[in-house]
């Protein structure tokens, strides 16, 4: 699952895809802290929702999700997001939520896009 | 086996936010005629320096699961906190009096528009509400007064309740300089001086028949933020002449719905509302200041007319990667243009419509029902047209919005009509969250039409009162707090006429 898990999130932040093992390690010990405080259902949920993301790369492509191109594998992303079906959308904003929340609750992340907010507010600003 | 500490008081006040915060100060001068009260806090209490205004930390800190509380069907979330002063740590302290049209089509009888204007003044007052100066705006908030104006919208300013606000823009992650005058910085203390007592990480499981709380008091996690609790960990039943329930719009309905209570309340935790809130940007050609100063000094209420308000905002790097419609590369670029990001919050005016209700499971936890009715969906479409037409008029090049794709550019501005439609409000693809949390224990009449009556008093059982937002019978259509208060003082002073007599410690 781990790997499916990682091609969501360099297709859903693309410069993931550039980070190094250590700033990984961060991402994804923001994801395995947000996930420890929520109900094991919830848990229980996204590792099914991974293998169907694997089983629809396959039905469509012939290939796991991981084994798919850039293009493809947003592509199959994008068309969850939009599926007719909610538990289906719902499970995508969940995943494509703790992706967001590994790489940009990253405080390198925040520097990099250039967010500086301070406790000190305008004292460091002006 | 554990054993269960017994301890009794006249007035035992359920959570310590907005209303229950009041309510403590409210009752203050009981104690000093020697009467009992506490208030029973699930939250931590914080010191100053816990509050560093970094996102994750201060969120998992703060915020009921981390600021993740997902509605039963996965397609909202909703944002409170539970600490020393409830959702007033995180609240932006934006305060506005309830608008007579809304207090009169709730139609509570015994309520009138003129006295909830007398009590929120009065709080305004304590709070220190005014008006920012102008140097202490930032070009966030300006770029929303120009574009505004342009776009022919009437532009009002924010008052809000700071004392010595630095701009840190970091409000709702609990105010680094302590300058948001919330309950924690001015009803709480001022009770607590007075004698009023306050536990914290103090759960009520169950309110009994007789009057008794079954109340959990934890131990501080290791590593937790916040003191240990004032009372030592575990298990008591605490009696009180009389209860008041100020756990919040969820709290409140899901402790009355786990408890035994010898009454029929077929309108308990019915009539939920939040109004459903969306974050909007639109990207400039040049950098602006936005994640410095104050976020909130500016509106455009639109409730009336077209069922929308919009309010400039500002939000942390997770927080607006989360909010913004879908993924990868323009999504990413949309993060990487920050420091040129403005940024509106656009709430809907919901309305309180069978089946949006706050229930709870088998295990006693909360769980709110929620579906966004077609006037919901269409007002938070026209909403967002009104916030694109904002940052086109301020100058924006393009808006990031949940159309399809999300990026609109500055050329595009004269199709707006067309881009952007209530279709595109797909549950669970758009991410739709709520921080004004309201109703559950509506007041009114009687128990056919509501909880309580108009000073919180729940029918059939005049010892349990309600004192926070659960009380409003519909959606307010503005920011709540002031409003809260003020309903959380007629409830004080109810029970200050009935509570005379002390009660043996
Ligand atoms: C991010 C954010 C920004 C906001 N900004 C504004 C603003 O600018 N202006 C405005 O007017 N409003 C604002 N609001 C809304 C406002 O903060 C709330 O409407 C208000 O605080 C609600 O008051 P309350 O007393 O109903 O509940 P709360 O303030 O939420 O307090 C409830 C308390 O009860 C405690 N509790 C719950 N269950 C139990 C239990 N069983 N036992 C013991 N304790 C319990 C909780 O821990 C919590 O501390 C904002 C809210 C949020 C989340
Ligand atoms: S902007 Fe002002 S009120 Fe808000 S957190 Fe910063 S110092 Fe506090």
């Amino acid at each position: 699952m781990q790997r499916v898990f990682c091609a969501v999130v360099t297709t859903v932040v693309p410069e993931a895809a550039q980070l190094d093992a250590a700033g990984w390690t961060d991402l994804e010990r923001i994801v395995e802290r947000a996930l420890a405080d929520r109900p094991t259902s919830l848990r229980r949920g996204l590792k099914l929702f991974l293998r169907l993301i694997d089983w629809i790369a396959v039905a469509r492509y012939a290939r796991r999700f991981s084994a798919l191109d850039a293009a493809r594998r947003a592509r199959l992303l994008a068309y969850i997001e939009r599926a007719p079906l909610l538990l289906m959308r719902r499970g995508l904003w969940g995943l494509r939520t703790l992706a967001f929340m590994g790489y940009y609750g990253r405080p390198a992340a925040a520097r990099e896009i250039g967010y500086r907010a301070d406790p000190r507010g305008w004292d460091v600003r002006r | 086996m554990s054993e269960t500490t017994e301890r009794r008081y006249d007035v035992v006040i359920i959570g310590s936010g907005a209303g229950g915060g009041t309510v403590a100060q409210e009752l203050a001068a009981l104690v000093r005629d020697g009467r009992r009260v506490v208030v029973l806090e699930k939250g931590p209490r914080l010191g100053d320096h816990e509050f560093t205004g970094q996102e994750l930390e201060m969120a998992a800190a703060l915020y009921a699961d981390a600021g993740g509380f997902l509605t039963a069907d996965g397609t909202m979330t909703l944002a409170f906190a539970s600490a020393y002063g409830g959702s007033t740590v995180v609240y932006t302290g934006t305060s506005l009096t309830a608008p007579e049209r809304v207090i009169r089509r709730w139609s509570v009888p015994g309520l009138d528009h003129a006295d909830i204007v007398t009590r929120s003044e009065k709080f305004a007052a304590q709070n220190g509400v005014h008006l920012l100066e102008d140097s202490l705006i930032n070009d966030n908030n300006r770029l929303f007064v120009e574009g505004g104006r342009k776009a022919g919208l009437r532009v009002e300013q924010f008052p809000v309740n700071v004392r010595g606000c630095r701009g840190s823009s970091l409000c709702n992650l609990g105010c680094p300089n302590q300058a948001k005058q919330g309950t924690n910085r001015v009803q709480l203390p001022r009770a607590e001086r007075e004698g009023v007592e306050v536990v914290t990480r103090a759960e009520v499981v169950r309110i009994g028949v007789d009057r008794s709380l079954l109340v959990r008091v934890a131990g501080r996690p290791p590593g937790a933020k916040g003191g240990p609790a004032e009372w030592p960990p575990g298990e008591y039943r605490v009696r009180a002449r009389i209860v008041v329930c100020a756990a919040g719009a969820i709290g409140t309905p899901a402790l009355l719905l786990r408890s035994a209570l010898p009454a029929r309340l077929p309108r308990l935790g019915q009539a939920f509302t939040c109004h459903p809130a969306l974050i909007l940007v639109g990207e400039h050609a040049r950098d602006i200041t936005n994640d410095v100063g104050h976020p909130k000094s500016y509106f455009v209420d639109r409730a009336a007319e077209d069922g929308f308000v919009l309010e400039t905002c500002m939000y942390f790097p997770f927080v607006t990667a989360k909010s913004l419609t879908g993924f990868g590369a323009s999504h990413s670029a949309t993060m990487r243009a920050f420091p040129r990001l403005q940024m509106i919050l656009l709430l809907a005016c919901d309305r309180a419509v069978p089946g949006n209700r706050v229930a709870v499971d088998r295990a006693g936890r909360p769980v709110v029902y929620y579906r966004f009715t077609p006037e919901t969906l269409e007002a938070l479409a026209r909403g967002t047209r009104a916030a694109a037409r904002i940052c086109f008029a301020a100058g924006a090049r393009r808006v990031h919005v949940p159309a399809d794709p999300p990026l609109i550019e500055a050329g595009e501005a004269d199709r707006l009509d067309a881009r952007v439609a209530a279709r595109h409000f797909l549950p669970g693809r758009v991410s739709i969250s709520a921080a004004h949390l309201m109703g559950g224990c509506g007041m009114g009449g009687s128990a056919a039409d509501s909880v309580t009556d108009a000073w919180g008093r729940v029918h059939g059982l005049p010892w349990l009162r309600v004192a926070d937002a659960s009380l409003f019978p519909d959606a307010l259509e503005i920011n709540p707090y002031l409003t809260i208060m003020a309903l959380a003082d007629r409830v004080a002073e109810g029970i200050r006429a009935e509570v005379r007599e002390p009660v043996n410690a």
